[in-house]
């Protein structure tokens, strides 16, 4: 997973009109912008901002399904959610090179990060109190990010879009033992389908918000739509989200809790498309500013794990120096 | 915060025949950690048979800002290509 629409990047930018017009003509043209090229400031704080966003997203994303692993009901369902979680933590990785190119340090986003400077998707914010909802991840938060993370393939930042291609390729796996985990509960007792449709009765508009605000209230959306860093606005791309996801509800036999959702022949140019209700901003800017349940949580684990590995990293480099100063004498002897 | 773990950039051969492509970096304290973490982040899926790691500081570029100095002397270079030559049809594939 798992990137969100950008919160509040400044592509507030200085250069002349010369400068600006000259890159704007290269992001026009379909070239990728690479690591040394010469950028408007606006654009590499964008990217930064983005970038970093969606590798701590990744990250934390850790968290909510880690805590399952260990209680997967079977060896399968447990090889599964392990390997997704061990994904994930590489897109982190990947994402965090790609933002360092543009010449921001690990420690820095790290720092930024564990001091709540930095956002991350508001979706790992929510907790997982059944196995349901490993299921539910995959299906639908992993399913919102790869429509999000699709056009980032195309991103007119070199190192960004390659990053994307990586992750895209390993996203397909997430949403689909998700689905198939859904598909054996709905299968199975009148218990497990009723946990099921629970787990996605919670998750259902938290999966809609990841796509961030309505277009009239996504400030810094035109520009990074005209820098080709954006692709298709966020209402497109949820809306694509749900017009995918409905029928694969409808396959389990479940619902979406949704009382306004319905299908309109008249929407997407007449191919037609699902209206739907009302979505709770207040809910989502609570969970963006800190408040949502599981906030606290996952920062306090995210700096246990820095803190605790503090030694390890430590030692690590002491040991690579103790080693180079080993061979840097035996070559004198 | 501690000192900053040194950055690697990550080449992978994907199959023998095939030349290591560069595909991505990452921190680790030497190459030993370097090339374990390379084989977990990179190659998780059978994307290759062989990893170099280098350290990115021993890495120099080119300056973009020159790139014009530097590529376009080989644009109009035509002579350069075999279809700069004629070959009658008769001669056959050359
Ligand atoms: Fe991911
Ligand atoms: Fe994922």
């Amino acid at each position: 997973m798992y990137s969100q629409g950008l919160i509040g990047a400044d592509g507030a930018t200085e250069e002349t009109e010369e400068f600006l017009a000259a890159f704007q003509a290269r992001i026009d043209r379909e070239e990728k912008i690479e690591p040394n090229d010469p950028m408007p400031e606006g654009y590499r704080k964008t990217l930064v901002r983005q970038i970093g966003q969606h590798a701590h997203s990744e990250i934390v994303g850790m968290l909510p399904e880690g805590n399952w692993i260990t209680r997967a009901p079977s060896l399968r369902r447990k090889a599964a959610l392990l390997a997704k979680v061990q994904d994930e933590g590489g897109h982190g990785l990947y994402l965090y090179s790609a933002a360092e190119t543009l010449g921001v340090t690990r420690e820095q986003m790290t720092e930024e990060l564990l001091s709540g400077k930095a956002k991350y998707s508001s979706i790992f914010n929510y907790p997982t109190p059944t196995w349901a909802d490993m299921g539910t991840i995959g299906w639908l938060v992993d399913g919102a990010a790869i429509m999000n993370q699709i056009p980032l393939c195309r991103c007119s930042y070199g190192p960004y879009a390659r990053a994307m291609i990586r992750v895209c390729k390993e996203e397909s796996f997430h949403q689909r033992q998700g689905y198939e985990l859904l598909i054996s509960l709905c299968n199975g007792t009148k218990e497990q389908k009723e946990m099921a449709q629970d787990s996605i009765n919670r998750w259902w508009w938290p999966s809609l918000m990841m796509f961030g605000p309505h277009d009239a209230e996504s400030s810094h959306s035109e520009q990074s739509m005209k820098w080709k860093i954006k692709r298709f606005s966020n209402d497109e791309l949820r809306q694509k989200f749900i017009d995918a996801t409905i029928p694969q509800a409808e396959y389990l036999g479940l619902t979406v809790p949704d009382p306004d959702l319905k299908w309109n022949p008249e929407k997407n140019n007449g191919k037609g498309g699902y209206d739907h209700g009302e979505i709770n901003w207040d809910e989502f800017w609570q969970v963006v500013k800190g408040h949502g349940q599981m906030n606290r949580d996952r920062i306090k684990a995210r700096k246990k794990a820095w803190n605790d590995g503090e030694w390890v990293r430590d030692a690590a480099l002491a040991h690579a120096e103790k080693r180079a100063a080993r061979k840097t004498q035996q070559a004198a002897e | 915060m501690s000192k900053e773990t040194p950055l690697w950039e990550v080449f992978v051969r994907p199959r023998n025949g095939l030349s290591h492509k560069h595909c991505g970096s990452l921190h680790a304290a030497d190459e030993v950690m370097a090339l374990q973490a390379a084989r977990d982040t990179y190659t998780r899926r059978g994307e290759g048979l062989s990893i170099w790691v280098v350290p990115s500081k021993s890495i120099f570029a080119s300056d973009p800002d020159q790139t014009a100095e530097n590529f376009d002397p080989s644009v109009d270079k035509v002579y350069r290509h075999p279809t700069f030559y004629d070959i009658p049809d008769e001669v056959g594939h050359m």
